[in-house]
């Protein structure tokens, strides 16, 4: 592994293991110490206490599990149904692929972030309705990059072989597309996480995604703002999170481009 | 030429056309009930009945489209229904200070953009192309929501330079044009090292260095012109990012533009204010784009003279 690359795999490591093993750590990310309140740093909690007397290190890891599960989940979701919706309108052109892509269009006519501020903000707040808002959301871009793969690779000579021999659409797809059209989606799905775990913290920073108790860093930021003066500490500590997990993603995914070769323009 | 203006213009009236639509079903297809979540579970029927014959929700869904896109058409996007107010004066009294915003956040990022990305072009490879792409790589992964926080921190908190939040004179606009600004500022420098990465391997631009001109007259005179195409281009794309950014930079300094209001009249279901705002988001943004596309066609001579 070169230098390089090592930065962003220990970030994102520490971070996907800490979210994953949150429930084993016996963590008290709840628990109120009223002589605590805005305590600052100190040996038994190293980023020091919230408002309420609560552990923000303890509260940091419950925030990376928040962001992680929402990041990776909304990311699937976009993939799967992005990419299908982008390789049929390709593949089988004509009115199917007319309506789809206006409908890309119309999608994309809205700042991604606002709508889903809009329909978090009725679908009303909750984690499960912002990974509902943000997926509506994600699609478009993998739906936008799968369609103009599959343009320029549905005319090649294996592709023509192939049903020739008369392969049916869905041996078509899974073997002679996909595997090919994989590594521009990968790359762009690589942005898409760091995306949503910005946009998740947005949400929750505006009170649109988790609710208290639970802990998302950006809703700790929002909390954080109030005592700033007093606990700078609230407001560093999930920044700084947020902050190291989008660059790492950012540097992957920029080294990830590089290496496969492919040029798209990154994300919105 | 003339026909790629006016397939261009008629796929933006179609944009807009879905856009608006999207927007209606949005607020109607959403589960729940609108007045319910309103007024609360405990309200009187008759109170309730009030409302929705008020909002015309007791009509079919179809004629409630036709009502929405006749509003819009007479431009009457209805009233508030927390304030009671006129939403067009609403709005007349929020978007100057977002216009503001925005073009403050724009000067603020080209004014950072263009040296570091000329700087990082120029020496290409050097230290200070690394320092001016990690730079940029910084801006774009800090999120505008810790930005902001951060800056007042220091600036209005620690330093006492700027107020902390509102919008009163000059002093006032500088934190949260900067917070907006950043992100674009990033992308931007990018997009002008690449692009004048790409030109400054030109035969004319060697030539111009033959003739003896200095290094500056080079870039400015000759690169830059040739380089501001995908520039422009970058800009109306991230415009939309940039409005949408602004709805989460208002809140954070309390500026009293669109940005907050879409967030106040979500917090309080204030669904008519809710669809104008997010209507009026998108329908700038459809705009700047076609306006981008339109003159970039405008621009390059390529483009323009293509029969």
């Amino acid at each position: 592994m070169n230098r390089y690359l090592s930065f962003p795999v220990i970030v994102l490591s520490a971070w996907c293991l800490l979210a994953l093993s949150a429930t084993l750590l016996s963590l008290r990310p709840d628990e109120i110490i009223l002589q605590k309140i805005l305590a600052l740093p100190e040996w038994q909690a190293w980023l020091g206490y919230d408002d309420l007397g609560r552990p923000i290190a303890d509260r940091m890891i419950m925030g990376a599990r928040t962001s992680l599960l929402v990041a990776f989940s909304v990311v699937f979701i976009s993939f799967v149904v992005g990419t299908i919706i982008g390789v049929f309108a390709a593949w089988f052109g004509g009115w199917w692929d007319k309506i789809s892509v206006l409908i890309i269009d119309i999608f994309i006519a809205f700042p991604g972030i606002l709508l889903a501020i809009a329909l978090a903000g009725l679908l009303g707040p909750g984690i499960m309705n912002a990974v509902i808002a943000l997926s509506i959301v994600g699609w478009v871009g993998f739906a936008r990059l799968a369609r103009a793969q599959t343009l320029t690779i549905k005319h090649r000579e294996h592709v023509t072989a192939a049903r020739a021999l008369g392969t049916r659409t869905s041996r078509m797809v899974f073997r002679h597309l996909l595997p090919l059209i994989m590594a521009p989606l990968i790359v762009e799905a690589t942005f898409a996480i760091a995306g949503t775990v910005i946009a998740e913290a947005s949400l929750s920073f505006l009170g649109l995604g988790v609710q208290p108790p639970d802990a998302s860093w950006g809703s700790m930021i929002r909390e954080g703002t109030r005592y700033m003066l007093v606990a700078p500490h609230m407001v560093l500590a999930p920044g700084v999170a947020i902050f190291l997990v989008v660059l790492s993603i950012n540097l992957l995914g920029d080294r990830l481009r590089d290496k496969m070769d492919v040029r798209l323009n990154n994300g919105k | 030429m003339l026909n790629y203006l006016y397939a261009r213009c008629i796929t933006a009236i179609i944009v807009i056309f879905g856009v608006s639509t999207l927007v209606f079903l949005l607020i109607h297809i959403v589960p729940g009930d609108p007045v319910e979540v309103m007024l609360g579970e405990t309200a009187q029927l008759a109170d309730r009945e009030a409302l929705r014959t008020a909002l015309g929700l007791h009509l079919p869904l179809y004629q409630q489209w036709l009502n929405f896109m006749s509003q819009l058409f007479t431009l009457d996007p209805g009233t508030s229904i927390y304030s009671k107010r006129e939403i067009s004066s609403l709005l007349a009294e929020r978007i100057p200070p977002t216009a503001l915003l925005a073009c403050a956040s724009i000067i603020t990022a080209i004014s950072i953009a263009l040296p570091l990305g000329i700087m990082a072009a120029v020496y290409r490879g050097s230290r200070w192309d690394i320092g001016a792409m990690t730079l940029s790589m910084f801006g774009i992964s800090i999120p505008n929501f810790w930005m902001g926080p951060l800056l007042i921190m220091v600036f209005s908190l620690w330093l006492g330079w700027f107020p902390v939040s509102g919008n009163e004179g000059f002093a006032s606009l500088i934190l949260p044009a900067f917070t907006l600004g950043t992100a674009l500022a990033a992308l931007l420098s990018r997009m002008v090292r690449a692009s004048l990465l790409e030109i400054l391997n030109e035969d004319y631009i060697r030539a111009a260095r033959a003739r003896g001109l200095s290094q500056l007259a080079v870039i400015l005179r000759h690169a830059l012109p040739n380089a501001a195409l995908p520039i422009i281009t970058v800009l109306g794309m991230q415009f939309g990012a940039l409005l949408a950014g602004a709805v989460i930079t208002e809140t954070i300094f309390s500026w009293p533009g669109v940005g907050q209001l879409t967030i106040e009249a979500i917090q309080k279901r204030d669904y008519p204010v809710v669809q104008a705002c997010v209507l009026l988001i998108s329908l700038t943004y459809v705009t700047v784009n076609l306006l981008t596309d339109l003159a970039y066609a405008f621009l390059d001579p390529r483009v323009r003279l293509e029969k």
